[in-house]
């Protein structure tokens, strides 16, 4: 086995100074019955070329070469190729987790200005070292809200991410954490109203999503009015990082649960991505993850180390704020590294594209179907209602090497035929013009038959 | 008056600051490609909700971030460079394959949201993977959904708990031995279990009379990692088992240390319910400086219907797809499917070692920590003299008596060229060496390591305060963390 660095003379050496007759003696302890007599039943050892072919077969099975107009959490976005070379770096890759802070501080340098940048760019006072993901980073946001808060119940806006819903109600289902769901209104938006009748007195925190699932940027002032008089706190999720080059970040909440995968985080099928969570100061003792903190060492030199671990779960065991404990480093260090190369600048301009390129597509999407939420300010994601099922849309422009817009149908029935498109700034007009088409094709036909249906009646 | 000489401190790669300290205005690192649609009037758009300012965001060009990330990379000890002997951590090589599947175009730009049609690639990825992880653990069932250990931990409480509740009540409690990993008890308070602290024996294994007495039908499950935190194989794990069964518990195994066993045993045959799996510990995918991770969790039929949704199924046509309608469900535990790109990796981990490589693997974890365990024997103390499978724990009582504690004779290995391995862990164990090599080390690697350890306790017996002021040879010596933890600096501010 290639991996493995001993010859056969080796291992009878190790085993002669251990005092073994043979390997098996060192299994010993394993009771004889449960100990395995044959083969593992797995494919046969590969060599590395098989093994690349392999997977290439399984990429090209895999949507290789589609233009994708899906967004819904994960987002398609150029990753620069500075960011592979980095984090290819055998010295971030393997590596553990920096408790031996004199022989880790690249690790704990990069996740303390991986901090530093995600406080400027949610407007935050301190973030952690990262989470999971978008979906646990929320679930966890507002777990820290009930225990800052003693209080238990929470109010969900239904435009949040429906798996990051989800998430918290796996989550809240056996720590006592009731949850009510308020609505949107036909702005995109979460309603006021609904929110304003079922925050109250019990109620630990508000978790709203901006831009929201549907792409629509909430007024976060106006949902912390509702949840601060009542003295809860706001979460607001985050689903959609580039966003904050271009949007206000939401100042005026308390915890902001963040996922980080636009910077710079392939799309991977879903993961790994990587969560954060950021809040103020004065919450600092009851957040979940890992911090890295400034210090000096013995000769006064600046240094790093992780810090407050008395949150964690190795020190504070069934009293911990979380049990979270191996997190997203090495996809924490890319998105570092992405915020590192666009900056103060580029990560406005990005936005910048993503606004042009989506309001050009919700435009041109808009002569032929209907675009709903129109007038609320979006980012990069609108809701496209068409008179024939979105399923069959794309799989017509399935044959045009283009993944159509998430049809909605399964979390918002009520929206009825409807898909939510995203574009970034990889989406070229081009593709945008031909799945314009083929709904404008597609309102057409269903137009026409209607016609005709009508006409047979008449008849 | 002539310059006094002095020490060359100014070195660029020893000194590297941080980034915001090399930006400047008008730097840039990036360039976007021209519009091809109309420009757009920002402020029209988003209103009220246009942000302005970025704030204290660098601005740096491209080779600084080069220079920047690469001086960084250079102050890390990593798997790469030496031995990394963190006992239950199972820092063994990654090896470099899995980075290139992993970023093949069709995985790497794969939507998790994209028809089933076109991800048949990344199911037959998933379904392969799970196959060969069943077949590994001995059990009959798999999700690859949580993203990391303590993910997997708090998976496999919550089947248990839907187990318990579909009898009618959830139980109250879980039973943890004191020398568990702090995520257990974590874990079990987060799915709303009272923890049950459980004694090991003299042996270091569980206490099996303590445990008859201690199992009751308040008793929900007992979560054992085995082989347990001192590298000992519970060899009283059928009666465990057995006792637990009796009175209608559910036996948990935390598979942080699987390295043991792939191919020698199989948890599912002795008789645990349900596992989770670290795949960045035996299944070799990068730690990365504390992850991505993943922490599959496979389970016996029983608790199969509770499996979080989606699942993966082969259809009547015999394509591969997702399952949702799972009524029984404990419902989701993360976004999507998991931490997919730690599937790839930990996939072409097992076909690069197939059923020989994996069984050949393991035997060679075993037969290097009985070596180190030989080879130290004398100069630490050994506090339980049980077998040892793959890590064994030493602890620091002879040099404790010169005041030289396990976090020293760690901090001295440093400027022998290795990482340490773990301090202070188990609890059970007053000052603890956790040492695990894995099956990555030579043994020329661990001769060295040996003789850099029995040399450290030669040092504490000659000249303790030189040990104690260790590490001499890094970029920063030992660092204030009571300082860091009284007053958190959490961030860069601009002076």
């Amino acid at each position: 086995m290639r991996y493995l660095p001993k010859s056969p003379a080796d291992r009878e050496a190790i085993l002669k100074a251990i005092g073994g007759r043979s390997i098996d003696d060192l299994f010993a302890p394993i009771p004889a019955e449960y100990r395995l007599n044959r083969d593992l039943k797995v494919p046969r050892q590969m060599a590395e070329s098989e093994i690349v072919d392999w997977f290439r077969e399984r990429s090209r099975e895999n949507g290789d070469g589609y233009a994708t107009f899906l967004g819904a959490g994960a987002y398609y976005h150029y990753r620069p190729v500075i960011i592979d070379s980095l984090i290819s770096r055998g010295e971030f890759l393997t590596a553990y987790t920096p408790y031996q802070a004199e022989i880790s501080q690249g690790t704990l340098q990069s996740i303390f200005e991986f901090q530093t940048m995600i406080c400027e760019l949610t407007g935050m006072e301190v973030a952690n070292a990262s989470m999971y993901d978008g979906s646990t980073a929320a679930t966890e946001a507002v777990m820290m809200a009930v225990r800052l808060t003693g209080r238990r119940s929470v109010v969900v806006a239904r435009n949040v991410h429906p798996e990051y819903r989800e998430v918290l109600a796996t989550y809240a289902r056996h720590q006592g954490m009731p949850l009510t769901t308020a609505g949107y209104k036909d702005s995109g938006r979460v309603d006021l109203r609904e929110l304003e009748e079922s925050v109250n007195q019990n109620t630990a925190c508000v978790l709203i999503q901006s831009p929201n699932f549907f792409g629509t940027i909430e007024d976060v002032g106006a949902v912390a009015d509702i949840a601060h008089k009542n003295g809860a706190m706001l979460v607001v999720s985050i689903a959609e990082a580039v966003s904050l080059g271009i949007v206000e970040p939401p100042r005026q909440a308390d915890v902001v649960a963040m996922e980080a995968q636009s910077f710079g985080v392939p799309l991977g099928f879903g993961g790994p991505y990587c969560g954060v969570i950021a809040t103020r100061e004065k919450y600092v003792r009851q957040m979940p993850g890992r911090l890295v903190g400034q210090t000096t060492d013995r000769n006064g030199k600046r240094g790093f180390v992780l810090t407050l671990a008395t949150r964690e779960q190795h020190i504070r065991r069934e009293k911990a704020t979380s049990n979270i404990c191996t997190n997203q480093a090495l996809v924490a260090l890319m998105a570092n590294i992405f915020m590192t190369i666009y900056g103060k600048v580029g990560l406005k301009e990005l936005a910048k594209q993503n606004l042009a390129k989506t309001a050009y597509a919700a435009q041109q999407f808009g002569k032929h179907a209907q675009v709903l939420f129109a007038g609320t300010p979006r980012f990069n994601e609108f809701v496209v209602q068409t008179s024939e099922d979105p399923y069959a849309i794309n799989s017509r422009t399935l044959g045009h090497k283009i993944v159509g817009g998430f049809p909605l149908k399964k979390f918002y029935p009520e929206l009825g035929n409807a898909a939510l498109w995203c574009c970034t700034e990889t989406t070229t007009r081009a593709a945008i013009d031909t799945a314009v088409g083929l709904v404008a094709e597609s309102e057409r036909s269903v137009k026409s038959s209607v016609e005709t249906g009508v006409e047979e009646v008449t008849r | 008056m002539k310059p006094a000489i002095r020490k060359a401190t100014t070195h660029v790669n020893q000194n590297e600051g941080l980034i915001f300290e090399k930006s400047s205005a008008g730097k840039s690192a990036w360039r976007l490609p021209p519009l091809d649609v109309p420009e757009v009037d920002t402020s029209k758009l988003l209103g009220s909700a246009e942000r302005k300012d970025l704030g204290h965001m660098p601005e740096v060009s491209e080779i600084e971030i080069i220079r920047h990330f690469t001086r960084l990379s250079t102050w890390n000890y990593a798997i790469d460079l030496g031995m990394y002997p963190l006992g239950s951590c199972t820092m063994k090589y990654n090896p470099r394959v899995n980075e290139v599947v992993s970023r093949l175009d069709g995985l790497a730009n794969g939507h998790p949201y994209q028809p089933e049609k076109i991800s048949q690639g990344a199911l037959r990825i998933l379904k392969t993977l799970s196959d060969c992880l069943i077949e590994i653990t001995g059990m009959d069932a798999i999700t690859l959904q949580p993203a990391a250990g303590a993910h997997g931990e708090l998976t496999g409480l919550l089947l248990v708990r839907a187990h318990h509740q579909s009898k009618g009540h959830p139980r109250k409690k879980i039973l943890i031995p004191d020398s568990a990993h702090g995520t257990n008890p974590a874990t079990a308070a987060t799915v709303g279990y009272a923890v049950e602290n459980l004694k090991s024996d003299s042996r270091g294994m569980v206490d099996v009379a303590a445990l008859a007495a201690q199992m009751n039908e308040d008793v929900a499950a007992l979560m054992l990692t085995n082989p347990n935190t001192l590298g000992v194989f519970e060899q009283d794990i059928a009666k465990i088992a057995d006792i637990m069964h009796a009175k209608g518990g559910l036996l948990y195994m935390d598979g942080a240390n699987m390295n043991a066993l792939v191919g020698k045993v199989r948890p599912g045959d002795f008789g645990v319910d349900v596992m989770h799996l670290n795949l960045h510990k035996t299944f070799s995918t990068p730690h990365g400086g504390g992850g991505p991770g993943s922490g599959p969790v496979a389970v016996k039929k029983i608790l199969e219907p509770y499996l979080p949704t989606p699942v993966v199924i082969t259809k009547p046509d015999g394509t591969l797809g997702f399952e949702y309608n799972r009524p029984q469900s404990v419902g989701r535990v993360r976004a999507f499917y998991g931490n997919f790109g730690m599937f790839v990796r930990a996939l072409a981990y097992t076909l690069a070692n197939g059923p020989d490589g994996l069984r050949q693997t393991t035997e060679d974890a075993v037969l290097n920590a009985n070596y180190i365990r030989k080879g130290l024997e004398g100069a630490y103390d050994l506090p339980y003299s049980t077998p040892s499978m793959h890590e064994v724990v030493f602890s620091d009582k002879l040099q404790a008596k010169k005041g030289v504690k396990t976090m020293d004779i760690a901090k001295r290995l440093i400027d022998y060229g290795f990482h340490p391995y773990t301090t202070a862990f188990p609890l059970i164990v007053p000052g603890a060496l956790m040492i695990e090599p894995t099956e990555s080390e030579s043994k020329e690697e661990m001769d060295l390591f040996i003789e850099a350890m029995r040399s450290i306790a030669e040092e504490v017996e000659e000249d303790p305060e030189m040990v104690l002021a260790a590490p001499h040879t890094t970029r920063v010596s030992r660092l204030d963390e009571v300082a860091a933890a009284r007053k958190p600096v959490l961030r860069w501010k601009p002076s």
